[in-house]
């Protein structure tokens, strides 16, 4: 730090000229590496390179390290569940007051059984839902803020989407359970199963139950990823050149002509990318489909019925897992969580795939509002 | 194709009137029908969900909250508050260090190559990764396999590991928006790379940065399924130890009082929602805020840097 004691102290400041001949700071300024260069800022050089490089590699680490855990924990489970834990049902942790037993090295409870193919089709389920009813809300909300809203009203829309990106999963579980499941299970569930009894309609059929299963989870689902899905669609159709839409208005196309022939086609990687990260979202989210889901091992019976995700079983089987002290249960969930794991990262790779050459960097799901 | 010259007596649509057929107009006004009733299915979640939580906390408010600890059957919540902004706190310090220097690696430092892709694609996968299952390696690794029991570290660590990738995108986004004639100004006034990146280049992505990490921290405070199991739950305030000691924060409140028999318990519950959405809106405001008031140093502008600077400069010019 201190070897070259003629240079200037200044840290911070921009470097000041030394009291030199003008020749001489000619002929100092014009080398690559100037004489004047403090030591100190090669060290600062030098720390900043290898800080930010060390930094770099905390998201790389974390991933490999949660994939190394998953992995190791879930052995004996993925030995001992075999292909049962992806077709079969139900968690049973088998015999606890009897005498652990061992089947192909892995301690286990007499009679445990695990599967979690419930799990993994009401996962699928609910985040299917969500999908199918956000999207089209989503996409039709930007087209009429980009289209028919004056800037300021935009604005507005623009802060309730990040208002709705923003809420905590654990509000929007309270608000279906509390509120919009109930209301839901009085006002259009009802109407719903009185739908005709034919293809599209005939799922609608059935016990409507209270508000909690399937069909609310899923509706909730649709709520929290609303706010990507408009956000990214609306900042996409921001971006289609306005002569291209005024072509396709002089050839004397409606509105919805022009979005369906332009816009449409010029956003759709883009929509496509972001409608596969608000599933990505839906099949991991967990607290609100904890409370809304009802919570139980089983398929539903119906629509309206009573289901678990993967996630929403990790979370509120843990606790119970414990008490199996084979820790075979608590290797299950790790089972769990690692196909949980698996679906995300093909959805996420798959989204990367299709958004690749329309990728503009809108990565963040809540960032995408800003 | 008929003018509007030719036929004065269609309605018009738009400037410039066209002939029209009415099964066309027809489904023109259907289709921005089903726009409008999309954006309302936007809006009125927000507001229902809102309503709901304000209409829920106001039944059992009591500003006492603020000043008493939970108990089993009751209390405030005092102690979760503060354990939110000490969770606030390490995020900000934990994923801000590691996402910003990841940001200022991918954008300054390296080269592009393989080993970027790498890096930016586990960033990209880890913010996909469902936020339990990271809770879930964080219990089995930190809570058992490190015998840190349930306590302040783990669920620092685990929410920091979730949010950086957020950190890491954002400031690597505003790093790489920062127009090149500004690195090359700094260059060409003999400055070294690292005052370049420190008194320019950092400075005009501060925006951009910062509205990134406060985002994490938005989401860190809305998040419960990673905390349940690392970070578990105290009824006392937040102690001095990393380890061994649980740590209370408001989603806890949220999650677990609601179903409680007792009145007084489940009030709690809706009293952490609103708060939680308070600091949500609040995070989300300080965002946009620091967005409006920095947007006139924006490398858009043309005039960058701050004044500082270009007085520096000034002198500079003038000796």
């Amino acid at each position: 730090m201190s070897e070259e004691p003629a240079v200037p102290p200044e840290g911070d400041r921009l470097p000041a000229e030394p009291d030199h001949s003008a020749g001489s700071q000619m002929a100092n300024t014009m080398t690559r590496e100037p004489s004047w260069r403090p030591r100190r800022r090669v060290v600062a050089e030098r720390v900043l390179g290898v800080g930010s490089g060390v930094a770099a590699l905390v998201p790389l680490a974390g991933l490999v390290a949660a994939v190394a855990v998953l992995l190791v924990e879930a052995l004996p489970a993925i030995r001992y569940n075999g292909w049962h834990f992806i077709t079969g049902s139900g968690f049973n942790p088998g015999n606890l007051y009897g005498k652990p037993v061992h089947t192909g090295g892995v301690l286990h409870f007499a009679g445990a059984s695990y599967g979690a193919f419930p799990l993994i089709i009401g996962t699928i389920e609910s985040a299917a839902i969500a999908v199918v009813v956000a999207c089209p809300i989503a996409i039709g909300a930007a087209v009429l803020i980009v289209e028919k809203l004056p800037g300021r009203i935009a604005n507005v829309v623009g802060f309730c989407l990040e208002v709705l990106a923003g809420i905590p999963s654990v509000v929007f579980g309270l608000w279906g359970v509390l509120t919009f499941g109930p209301w839901l299970s009085h006002n259009i569930y009802p109407a719903l199963a009185h739908l005709p009894n034919f293809p599209p309609f005939s799922i609608f059929r059935g016990n409507t139950g209270y508000g909690q299963g399937l069909l609310s989870a899923g509706l909730v689902l649709a709520v929290m990823i609303i706010p990507i899905v408009a956000a990214t669609t609306r900042d996409l159709l921001r971006q289609v050149p306005a002569a291209t839409k005024e072509g396709a208005e002089a050839l004397g196309m409606t509105d919805a002509e022009v979005f369906q022939t332009v816009q449409l086609r010029w956003v759709r990687t883009g929509v496509i990318g972001a409608i596969v990260l608000g599933l990505g979202r839906a099949l991991g989210e967990t607290i609100a489909v904890a409370l809304v889901s009802g919570s139980i091992l089983q398929t539903s019976s119906n629509i309206y019925g009573n289901m678990t995700t993967i996630a929403a079983t990790i979370v509120s089987q843990l606790d119970a897992a414990n008490t199996d002290t084979t820790g075979l249960e608590v290797k299950t969930l790790a089972e769990a969580a690692l196909v949980l794991f698996l679906i995300t990262v093909l959805v996420n790779i798959g989204a990367r795939l299709l958004v690749r050459r329309s990728a503009r960097g809108a990565a963040l799901p809540v960032g995408a509002g800003f | 194709m008929s003018t509007a010259a030719a036929r004065p007596e269609r309605p018009s649509l738009g400037e410039g009137s066209r002939h029209i057929s009415p099964r066309r107009r027809l489904a023109d006004k259907a289709w921005w029908g089903v726009c409008a009733v999309a954006l309302l299915l936007v809006i009125v979640p927000v507001f229902w969900v809102l309503e709901g939580v304000v209409q829920h906390a106001v039944g059992g408010w009591s500003w006492s909250i603020f000043t008493t600890t939970s108990t089993g059957v009751g209390g405030g919540l005092a102690n979760a508050i503060v354990g939110t902004f000490v969770l606030l706190v390490g995020v900000a310090i934990l994923a801000g260090l590691a996402g910003i220097g990841c940001g200022i690696y991918l954008a300054e430092i390296a080269r592009q190559s393989w080993y970027t892709t790498l890096l930016r694609s586990a960033s990209e996968v880890l913010a996909g990764i469902p936020s339990i299952v990271l809770g879930y390696v964080g219990y089995v690794a930190l809570v058992v396999g490190l015998h840190w029991k349930f306590s302040l570290l783990a669920g620092l660590i685990v929410l920091s590991v979730l949010v950086v990738p957020y950190v890491a995108k954002s400031t690597e986004l505003a790093l790489n928006q920062v127009p090149l004639g500004y690195r090359e100004g700094g260059e060409a006034l003999g400055m070294p790379r690292t005052l370049v990146l420190r008194r320019v280049v950092l400075r005009s992505a501060v925006p951009g940065i910062a509205t990134g990490l406060i985002i994490a921290l938005a989401i860190s405070v809305g998040e419960t399924a990673p905390l349940l199991y690392t970070a578990g739950w105290s009824n006392s305030y937040p102690s001095s130890h990393l380890i061994h000691a649980p740590i209370g924060y408001l989603t806890y409140a949220s999650y677990t009082f609601f179903e409680d028999p007792s009145a007084s318990v489940r009030a709690l519950s809706y009293d952490a929602s609103l708060l939680l959405v308070v600091l949500v809106l609040g995070l989300i405001l300080v965002a946009r805020l620091v967005v409006r008031l920095t947007q006139k140093y924006a490398p858009d502008r043309g005039e960058g840097g701050g004044r500082r600077e270009r007085r520096a400069a000034k002198a500079h010019a003038a000796k």
